[in-house]
């Protein structure tokens, strides 16, 4: 019997996984051949997708990208064996691109059966939640804090701070509240997480729930991704059957369940106070801190808010130890992060990586520079809030200070590629209409300023007044960086601004000095 | 009756309501001033005599922390927190004046007044005209761009009226009529730009579940929300300069 494994992610499905497969099955029997189609997800290497993968005594040999039609034609090459054709890319392990990458968080992306309990406790699942309930739940907050995972849905908050905090708190009853929005153009990580390993995300939640004394979880997912709601609602069964979830799990006295939500479809949901007034039933509306959620969160109590990456890291870093997640990385970014190369790039896709590793080498190296081949012009880092750089800032590593010494931030771990046909002052202006759409509205910098910053831009591009609208502009910028309520108002400026540093030429303005570049 | 209500009122608007907790000692501008926990900062302001601008706070309701003008600089804190969101803490040192604070004031106004009627904003007497005032505002630089000035009044109800052009979406009248009413006739409806007060379902303020008591009145800032009996022979909206 040969495993063939075919990917179930939306990635893999939106390009004909499924026709594949059953491609894959009814030629098997065509042909006589003893085949078992399994259904994996993605290893995150989407310029292969549909990516086949025969087991082998010599690993897993990639084919892809297959299309249904090509899969008479594998057999015929004998792919079952992993014999030679156009498509094949050999051992997927020894692809560069991911044989390159220090996959902890991913660890089983795209190599284990999503929803088989089996299958994960075998690739290394539930030894961070055997080993937490062994330890007291302070030890696990003090891990959490010495592995300096900091949070990876945007403000990089340390997580194990946030869960002293929650710790500390007396309260009736606490929640865990993962966010699962990501509102961010070009991520995919979370929905990743979601569909191809979604134990290793409960697992984290149960971890926090025990360290911080909840007891009970929501993961707040966006509606536009259904296959990862199906595969948490399995997995949730499945580690109840097996007593991982629920009433005293394992016999340690200590309980713990969780309950999917499906998101209101709004970008400001993601940010955690209205995802709270959100999973509340109310309009995804921004509260304003204090109190924070740590102390006063869902119905009034005591919340850990936490993105999925942040909480799928924490099973390895309960399983190897703070010391090996906090040896990777440098400064006070530690750990890996996983990169999601998107826009105009050769290869696109998912690249877990320790921090440190520069802009460079995830476009060149990893990302195989432009898709169209022409010259790389602008990046943008770290989602629709986040700065534009230009191709001199190539060399900056990736780490929150880093790029906050930019005025950039890593956010969810964006980065979205441009090359040389770009305008960027159309770009500006379109991030600064993404906010005007997604405001919500409470605050009036973000409400009225956002409009308003539209407004300006287009003068500016239709050449009317550019020089009293540009530094108008300016004016406005800093009004809703410093004053807004929520990060959307406060961070919306750092697309234009950056766009405006790094191109004024695109707005028809005149070069930026150098002290205006250098920041 | 609704002036009346608006007499008898302590003289003070605090911002915030009270609190009782234990005492704290905070220095406003330096001024040491002695609150209840729990207090806001605004309202240590006001106790010292040291008032914030404010548009979205008063102190029948709860804080709120959508206007942004009554930002403040705390000692060793980044950023410009809103005094009416912050709680006290003991040896807080809050600065409520500094060119930087006036800067981002105006801005707000700025922004504010980019989308109110021109004509009104001389003369006019209303919370709104009083932060004019204080922040030295009276024009803004941005032209003639989107805006809600022609948005129709609502005159249906008997006592007062909804001019919606002078309605600066601060909520303090949806909160007076959950808060103060406990009726919810009042809703924000629509995001970002389109924000704007709706009463039920989008229905003229007559057809909705307002209960005319009145409470969204007083608590509007900028007469959007006013008695009809003021204006003698009808209402009728100032015209642009
Ligand atoms: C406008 C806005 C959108 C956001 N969207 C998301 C999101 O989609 N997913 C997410 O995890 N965090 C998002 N955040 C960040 C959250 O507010 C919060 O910091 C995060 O969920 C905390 O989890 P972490 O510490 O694990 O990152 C958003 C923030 C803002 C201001
Ligand atoms: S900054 Fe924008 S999204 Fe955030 S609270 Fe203000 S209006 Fe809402
Ligand atoms: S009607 Fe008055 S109280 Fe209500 S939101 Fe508008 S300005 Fe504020
Ligand atoms: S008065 Fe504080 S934000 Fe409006």
């Amino acid at each position: 019997m040969v495993k063939v494994c075919v990917p179930r992610d939306s990635s893999a499905l939106s390009l004909g996984a499924d026709e594949v497969a059953a491609a894959i099955a009814v030629e098997a029997v065509r042909r006589g051949a003893a085949v078992r189609v399994v259904r994996t997800s993605s290893r995150g290497l989407f310029w292969l997708e549909p990516l086949v993968e025969v087991e082998t005594p010599a690993g897993r040999i990639g084919f892809g990208p297959v299309d249904a039609a090509d899969v008479p034609g594998l057999f015929a090459a004998g792919f079952l064996g992993g014999g030679e054709h156009a498509l094949g890319v050999g051992p997927v392990a020894e692809i560069p691109f991911l044989k390159r990458q220090e996959r902890l968080t991913f660890a089983r992306a795209g190599v284990t059966e999503p929803t088989s309990l089996v299958d994960y406790e075998a690739h290394g699942g539930l030894r961070g939640l055997r080993r937490a309930l062994s330890m007291a739940p302070a030890a696990v907050v003090e891990e959490v804090v010495a592995s300096g995972l900091r949070g990876r849905g945007g403000a990089a908050f340390p997580t194990g701070i946030k869960w002293r905090t929650v710790a500390a708190a007396e309260a009736p009853r606490k929640y865990v509240a993962v966010n699962a929005d990501e509102g961010d153009s070009g991520t995919y990580s979370d929905r990743m997480v979601m569909e191809g390993d979604p134990f290793v995300l409960l697992e984290g939640m149960a971890i926090a729930g025990y360290a911080t004394g909840a007891s009970h979880g929501y993961v707040y997912v966006r509606s536009e991704y259904p296959h990862a709601i199906a595969a948490l609602e399995e997995a949730l069964a499945v580690l109840r059957a097996a007593g991982w979830y629920g009433a005293d799990i394992q016999g340690s006295g200590f309980g713990f369940d969780a309950e999917v939500r499906v998101g209101a479809g709004a970008y400001i949901c993601g940010e955690e106070t209205a995802m709270l007034e959100s999973i509340e039933g109310r309009r995804g509306m921004v509260r304003f801190k204090p109190p924070l959620p740590a102390i006063k969160g869902l119905f009034g109590m005591p919340t850990v808010v936490n993105n999925v990456v942040s909480l799928a890291s924490v099973p390895v870093i309960l399983d190897r130890g703070a010391r090996f997640y906090a040896d990777f990385g440098l400064g006070s970014s530690r750990g890996t992060l996983p990169i999601q190369l998107a826009g105009n790039v050769r290869r696109a896709g998912l690249v877990e990586k320790a921090f440190g590793v520069t802009l460079r080498e995830l476009v060149e190296e990893y990302g195989g520079g432009t898709r169209s081949g022409r010259p790389l012009r602008a990046l943008q880092v770290g989602g629709p809030l986040g700065a534009y750089f230009d191709s001199s800032l190539l060399d900056l590593p990736l780490d929150y200070e880093a790029l906050a010494r930019h005025r950039g931030m890593v956010g969810h771990g964006g980065i979205v590629v441009f090359d040389d046909t770009v305008d960027m002052a159309a770009q500006a202006r379109y991030a600064m209409e993404f906010c005007a759409v997604e405001s919500c509205g409470k605050c009036t910098p973000c409400r009225i300023g956002s409009t308003r910053a539209q407004e300006l831009i287009d003068r500016i591009l239709r050449g009317e007044d550019a020089p009293a609208n540009h530094a108008q502009l300016l004016k406005l910028c800093d009004v809703m960086e410093s004053a807004s309520l929520c990060a959307l108002g406060g961070m919306a400026p750092w697309p234009v601004l950056s766009a405006l540093r790094y191109f004024p030429g695109d707005f028809g303005l005149p070069p930026a000095t150098e002290a205006a570049r250098v920041v | 009756m609704w002036s009346e209500l608006r007499a008898l009122r302590d003289e003070i608007d605090y911002g915030t309501p009270p609190r009782d907790g234990a005492p704290v000692t905070l220095t406003i501008d330096g001024v040491a001033v002695t609150v209840p926990a729990g207090s806001s900062v605004m309202l240590a302001a006001a106790e010292a005599r040291r008032a914030v601008p404010k548009l979205c706070a008063t102190d029948m309701l709860e804080a709120f922390g959508s206007c942004r003008v009554c930002l403040v600089e705390i000692e060793g804190r980044r950023g410009y927190p809103a005094s009416c969101t912050t709680p006290v803490e003991p040896g807080m040192a809050v600065r409520t004046r500094s060119d930087r604070l006036q800067a981002l004031r105006a801005g707000v106004m700025e922004l504010y007044l980019s989308d109110f009627p021109a004509a009104d904003i001389p003369g006019g007497w209303s919370e709104l005209h009083e932060v004019i005032q204080a922040t030295g505002v009276a024009q803004h630089p941005y032209g003639r761009g989107e805006n809600h000035l022609d948005a129709p009044v609502d005159e249906s109800n008997p006592y007062f009226l909804f001019d919606p052009a002078k309605c600066i979406v601060c909520s303090r009248c949806v909160r007076a009529c959950e808060e103060v009413q406990g009726t919810f006739a009042l809703t924000i409806e629509g995001r970002g730009f389109a924000s704007k007060v709706a009463a039920s379902q989008g229905q003229p303020f007559l057809d909705s579940e307002c209960v005319s008591c009145g409470a969204c009145v007083q608590a509007c800032p900028t007469q959007s929300l006013v008695e009809k009996s003021l204006f003698v022979g009808g209402y009728r909206r100032a015209d642009s300069p």
